[in-house]
């Protein structure tokens, strides 16, 4: 116990932690924005770890093709949403069950992205650093905040605009409505499954900006681990912040924090063993959820398919 | 034009003289539903052939590479027959979970844990083989269980949903086996058995392994017939007892089943533990019958076998009796994918096919699904 918390002030006493934390805070906010829209109009979204590789091949192909890496973002967003077109088009024009779509769709686009990177082998690289003056000089968060590659700043506006989106406008009202009673939304002249496609739709172009940054941000260069189930633990963060903007955050920080942890341990000393490293995000991922989700409530119509007339 | 349909069924079955009429529209109903799924997986594999044409293949030689490796060359449906007995225990216990409505995506991990603790089981039990083998495979079956009944209590006791943890711990289970594979002391073969780079297990006693049939030149295990018997007592289970009613009945509707007196959590942790446990008994049967790593524990031992046996019970819909056709299929495409090679075409393309072919046979039910609610409410409103 006394060796955890001692390795845990060695750890965060070091801004590269920060910065690190702050990356994959960044990647998971970016899926999870996206997705608790997604989750408050019902669906729960499991294709976002498609979306997100979808969205980082789309932009090392975008990147090659064109070498900028605006471009790259934009086929990255354009990727993500194609995969939500065919999610939400199944599972909220067809009532297919969405559990079903979501987990063919992460495999047909592993498969895809796999075949297909074989094929192209599309080359790309990390965009350039971007260090904003003042702010970037912080002791140990200011780096790890204003002093990323350029498209981590993406994330910053994002942020407020979902929650304006979710909770300011007309459209996330009915989002919400569409979550909590499809059939009284249906009732007060709500197209209940068009918002609900909409909600995977945006989903689909956060997520794929996600995988955008990602590669373009952090990695460099495609490969097909490169997502490696992160999709899943964005969801397990907005899990943790029971539905909230706020706490989806919240919750994307917390795991952020626990990865570079796992990532710094090595580097300041400590010897852990290698698989217990690898395996430590989903444990925590588990473990948090399990102990924060009982006090939360989920949207009341999470996950169950609205067809007028039926109930 | 739904509508329209109705109006003239609806014409046809109320004229006393309509009896042809009514033949003649269910033979028509019967038609679309044909033409419907004919159609949807005509388009999956028009689109797998359009992917191999435009990235410079031929799906020709794709198509009949994936024939000769799968079937017509010599041994191969052997191999075939092979690789779906632990596709066919996988996806009839994940028929058992989905009829209780809960949706477990990390068979892979449960199998891969399964096939650890059987291995490790097959080293160290003592006893005669016979039983030693049968008490390998069940303590495989307990270890995917446990595997899945983790998800379960975080599901019932902590309301976690069990879509997120079972896949989670995919991940957990596959560096759980790692480290056991690393450690003399569990699962490595001493030193001596192997090269010092290569991570393996001991190899399984020949006493221990699961019986070879040979016929016409194929070899499979016995555990094929083992797996046919289980599918039919399984949907004999499902589909004749009461307890296989209350299943039915919690997925279908928890509300009802509560109201029937069904206890929630206790047939669903049923469910999730059976869908769990058979695909740690999957796990087991591959660690004793050969077709995978050669009676040793490798690195990724479970080789996707899960999720292929997850997407097999996903087409399955539910219905016990299908998923041993379309493990069939299934396993056909995996052995056929190492023929690919020599066309040059890259073998994920069989994991597209497979995932494609999911979609587009998700799509005829739920038109069909929609085309009757339509009709109904048609009807209603017809009525009032």
């Amino acid at each position: 116990m006394e060796a955890l918390f001692s390795a845990l002030v060695d750890v965060f006493g070091t801004d590269v932690t920060y910065s690190s934390a702050a990356r994959f805070a960044a990647l998971l906010a970016f899926c999870a924005l996206g997705e608790t829209i997604a989750e408050r109009a019902g669906t729960l979204n499991i294709s976002t770890e498609a979306m997100i590789l979808a969205g980082a091949f789309a932009a090392a192909v975008g990147f090659d093709m064109t070498d900028r890496v605006t471009i790259g973002l934009m086929f990255a967003m354009a990727a993500g949403l194609v995969v939500a077109i065919v999610h939400a088009n199944l599972s909220h024009r067809l009532t297919a069950n969405t559990f079903v779509v979501g987990l063919t769709l992460n495999i047909l686009v592993l498969g895809l992205a796999t075949f297909l990177n074989r094929n192209l082998e599309p080359y790309s690289k990390r965009a350039h650093v971007f260090e904003i003056p003042i702010l970037s000089d912080m002791p140990l968060v200011g780096p790890a905040l204003f002093g990323q590659s350029w498209p981590f700043y993406l994330i910053y506006p994002l942020i407020p605009l979902s929650f304006w989106l979710l909770y300011r406008t007309r459209w996330g009202l009915e989002v919400r409505a569409v979550g909590e009673n499809p059939q009284a939304a249906d009732v007060s002249g709500i197209d209940v499954n068009k918002r609900r496609r909409q909600g995977v739709y945006l989903s689909g172009i956060t997520s794929g900006l996600g995988g955008g940054y990602l590669l373009l941000g952090q990695v460099g260069l495609f490969e097909e681990q490169i997502v490696g189930g992160r999709g899943f633990i964005a969801i397990a963060a907005l899990i943790f912040g029971g539905w909230t903007l706020r706490g989806a955050v919240a919750g994307c920080l917390l795991f952020g924090a626990v990865d570079s942890f796992r990532l710094s341990l090595p580097t300041v000393g400590y010897e852990v063993t290698a698989e217990l490293l690898q395996a430590l995000p989903f444990v925590v991922t588990i473990a948090t959820v399990a102990v924060f989700a009982h006090r939360t409530r989920q949207p009341a119509a999470l996950a169950q398919p609205f067809v007028r007339g039926l109930t | 034009m739904a509508s329209e349909e109705s109006e003239a069924e609806m014409t046809a079955s109320s004229t006393p003289a309509g009896g042809r009429a009514v033949m003649y529209s269910k033979a028509r109903e019967a038609g679309v539903v044909a033409g419907l799924y004919i159609g949807s997986v005509a388009l999956a594999l028009i689109m797998s052939a359009a992917l191999v044409a435009v990235t410079g293949g031929s799906w020709r030689e794709v198509f009949s590479a994936l024939l000769d490796g799968s079937l017509r060359a010599p041994g191969r449906w052997g191999d075939t027959l092979g690789v779906a007995v632990p596709l066919i225990f996988v996806g009839v216990g994940t028929v058992i979970g989905g009829r209780a409505g809960l949706i477990n995506i990390g068979q892979e991990g449960q199998l891969t844990f399964g096939a650890a603790v059987a291995m490790y089981a097959g080293l160290n039990l003592f006893g005669p083989g016979p039983f030693a083998l049968v008490a390998m495979l069940l303590i495989g079956l307990a270890a995917g269980a446990f595997w899945a009944g983790i998800a379960g209590v975080l599901l019932y006791w902590r309301r976690v949903p069990e879509v997120l943890t079972t896949l989670l711990l995919v991940t957990v289970a596959a560096q759980v086996v790692g480290f056991g594979l690393q450690r003399p002391w569990i699962l490595l073969a001493p030193i001596e058995g192997r090269s010092s780079r290569n991570i393996v297990s001991e190899q399984l006693d020949p006493s221990r392994r699961i019986g070879r049939i040979e016929l016409f030149g194929n070899e499979f295990p016995i555990s094929v017939f083992f797996a046919l018997a289980f599918v039919i007592v399984v949907a004999v289970v499902l589909g004749r007892t009461v307890w296989g009613f209350k299943l039915r009945m919690l997925g279908r509707s928890a509300r009802t089943a509560q109201r029937a007196g069904v206890s929630e959590w206790r047939y669903g942790m049923a469910g999730l533990l059976l869908s769990g446990g058979f695909a740690g008994l999957a796990g087991s049967v591959m660690v004793a019958g050969g077709d995978f790593g050669n009676f040793r524990l490798v690195p990724g031992f479970a080789v996707n076998i899960g999720f292929d046996g997850l997407l097999v019970a996903l087409v399955a819909r539910q219905r016990p009796l299908l998923v041993v056709p379309l493990a069939l299929v299934f396993a056909g495409l995996r052995t056929g994918s190492g023929f690919l090679a020599a066309t040059g075409v890259e073998r994920e393309i069989t994991q597209i096919v497979q995932s494609l072919l999911v979609l587009a046979l998700l799509v005829p039910p739920a038109i069909l699904f929609i085309r009757e609610r339509r009709r109904a409410l048609a009807a209603m409103t017809a009525r009032t």
